[in-house]
């Protein structure tokens, strides 16, 4: 069910609050059909700008169009076609998940017996049927999510605003709601999606936009995304001790690949040719530099995500040990 | 026919979920009894003084049932992030509060027909005419409300709602002619009465009640109408401001 207009046409958007400037004039449009990703860490922009294209912010400046609706100038002019799953779950605690369904659907004008056969065939397929008459108050988080997912789609939108659906809940529950975020994808559901997750995104994603600090960094399909290193050779090296000339003197060797020296002592470094790994680490001991582990690496989205961003992909990782751990 | 079904529903989930609560019910009944047992032991008069009585107890009723309540169960939504939800959905800011409002104006509206029904197995009262205090029953329960709305879109936390509210109704009670005539209060403080709905409401009630109003009554009905949409406006300016930032 795939084509080719445009169902989200961003251009120039930016927002303020106070002195952070959190979106900063990013412009991006999203296919019919597509599956769209916001990969960013913590920070980043992507629940603003989620919320700017929702409706529940006001720009400061830009324009945003969905399935061909402006809604720079009233915000509620599409929301009958959009369904948002917040970050956090956002369903009335003291309603059962019945009834929470029911009542999200009852605000996209659906009839009684349309939104209860609706609701009965969700909680079937997010598999809690059996907690359907229990209050959403005692679910469990992984539960809690479900239900939201669901209750962003009774309605049918035509284009779905995920905001990171899987950030927080257990590793089975997290892989459940990819299967299902990847059959809304097929159904043909247009989907905007963030994560902080990059093998998620890799995982799930048709294009990806890398956010950083409110602006896009980079647009493209993973395909693409990878294809700038392809037929290149990459070579990861960590060592003991510190020689305060290791960058000039291995440079000035090798001088047929280009070298980056991280801060924790190690580098990694990329060449046209197959690396061969033993005159590296020989010429390093003769430096009095213990190599601990030399490994060739396959470039994955993350070593993209890390050369186009400058981040090291560990702010990402930090992000999830937060967000796993702790509420 | 769509946003109906929405607005329908947004009704009847709050009325379930707070409204008809046990606890409010009771609350709705015991609060009336309390306020009246409370002046008639103070005023040491009898029960042929509950006509008198009549006009604050129902006031206070209203004003206890619904502002306090609206402004809890907003900021509470607006809390664990639900409220968004009606932000999200697809109907106008206009029909959103109205839904949101109407549980709370009929429970205020509900609360006041409690003294009077209870006064009238007591002892004989005479209304001059039912339509018009009925109507004054509900513009009272309309402002009020409002009133809660307005305090909701000023606080973030529930317990501010509990306190802000208080500020409110406590002056409200002394300064709206409830239980002291408003021509007993100092001459300085007296515009303030003027500029709280209650009054004219109260004083729609003791004309119809007690044939005592010291303003027409055409006029208060126009004043508390005024009141209404002005307190309505002012919540929807700053409900778009601060919630759609
Ligand atoms: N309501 C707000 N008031 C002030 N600052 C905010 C508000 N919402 C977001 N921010 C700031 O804007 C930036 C982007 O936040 P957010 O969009 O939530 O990032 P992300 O969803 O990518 O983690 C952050 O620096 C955050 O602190
Ligand atoms: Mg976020």
């Amino acid at each position: 069910m795939q084509k080719d207009n445009e169902d989200i046409i961003v251009k120039n958007l930016s927002k303020s609050f106070l002195d952070v400037k959190a979106v900063k004039d990013i412009s991006f449009e999203v296919k019919a059909g597509e599956l769209f990703g916001f990969l960013g860490p913590n920070g980043a922009g992507k629940t603003t700008t989620i919320k700017m294209m929702t409706g529940l912010a006001r720009p400061d400046f830009g324009s945003i169009i969905t399935a061909g609706i402006d809604c720079s100038k009233n915000p509620k002019a599409a929301q009958h076609l959009i369904g948002i799953v917040p970050d956090e779950s956002n369903l009335y605690p003291e309603l059962t998940g019945f009834e929470n369904l029911c009542f999200c659907a009852s605000l996209y004008g659906i009839g009684k017996a349309e939104r209860e056969q609706e609701a009965r065939k969700l909680l079937d397929a997010f598999d809690l049927k059996d907690a359907a008459n229990r209050k959403f108050a005692g679910y469990s988080k992984g539960m809690k999510r479900k239900l939201t997912i669901a209750a962003g789609i009774i309605h049918k939108p035509r284009v779905l605003f995920l905001d990171e659906p899987t950030t927080g809940i257990d590793v089975a529950s997290a892989r459940a709601l990819r299967i299902m975020i990847e059959e809304l994808h097929k159904q043909g559901t247009t989907i905007l999606l963030t994560t902080h997750y990059i093998e998620e995104a890799q995982r799930l994603c048709d294009r990806i936009a890398f956010i950083v600090s409110g602006k896009i960094v980079a647009v493209d399909s993973v395909q693409n995304l990878l294809k700038h290193d392809e037929g290149k050779y990459f070579l990861h090296v960590t060592h003991k001790g510190k020689n305060p000339d290791i960058a000039e003197k291995l440079t000035a060797r090798f001088d047929n690949m280009t070298f980056s020296f991280m801060k924790d002592s190690s580098f990694r470094l990329e060449s046209q040719e197959p690396i061969n790994i033993t005159p590296i680490v020989m010429f390093l001991e003769g430096l009095g530099i213990d190599v601990m582990e030399a490994k060739r690496i396959i470039p994955s989205l993350e070593d993209v995500f890390v050369r186009i961003t400058g981040l090291e992909a560990g702010i990402m990782r930090k992000d999830k040990e937060k967000q796993g751990g702790g509420k | 026919m769509k946003k109906w079904i929405a607005f329908w529903n947004i009704l009847l989930k709050d009325m379930r979920t707070y409204y008809l609560k046990p606890p409010n019910i009771s609350w709705g009944i015991i609060f009336p009894l309390a306020w009246t047992g409370m002046f008639l032991i103070r005023s040491g008069t009898g029960l042929d003084s509950i006509p008198a009585l009549l006009p604050g107890l129902m006031a206070i009723s209203i004003l206890f049932g619904t502002t306090s309540m609206l402004a809890v169960t907003v900021t509470f939504e607006k809390k664990n992030n639900s409220f968004d939800r009606l932000l999200l959905a697809p109907i106008s800011f206009d029909l959103l509060m109205l839904a949101k409002t109407s549980g709370a104006i009929f429970f205020g509206i509900v609360n006041a027909m409690i003294p009077i029904l209870l006064a009238s197995f007591i002892t004989d009262i005479s209304v001059s005419s039912w339509p018009l205090l009925i109507l004054a029953v509900f513009l009272i329960a309309v402002v009020s409300t409002f009133l809660g709305l307005l305090i909701a879109v000023a606080v973030s936390e529930v317990f501010e709602a509990q306190t802000f509210s208080n500020f409110f109704r406590f002056p409200m009670i002394f300064l709206c002619g409830l239980f002291l005539p408003i021509s007993k209060l100092p001459i300085f403080i007296r515009p303030i009465s003027y500029v709280l709905p209650l009054t004219y409401g109260v004083d729609i009630m003791k004309g119809l009640v007690k044939g005592e109003n010291f303003m027409p009554i055409p006029i208060s009905f126009a004043a508390l109408t005024a009141f209404c949409i002005l307190i309505f406006g002012l919540s929807k300016h700053f409900i778009k401001k601060r919630w759609i930032s």
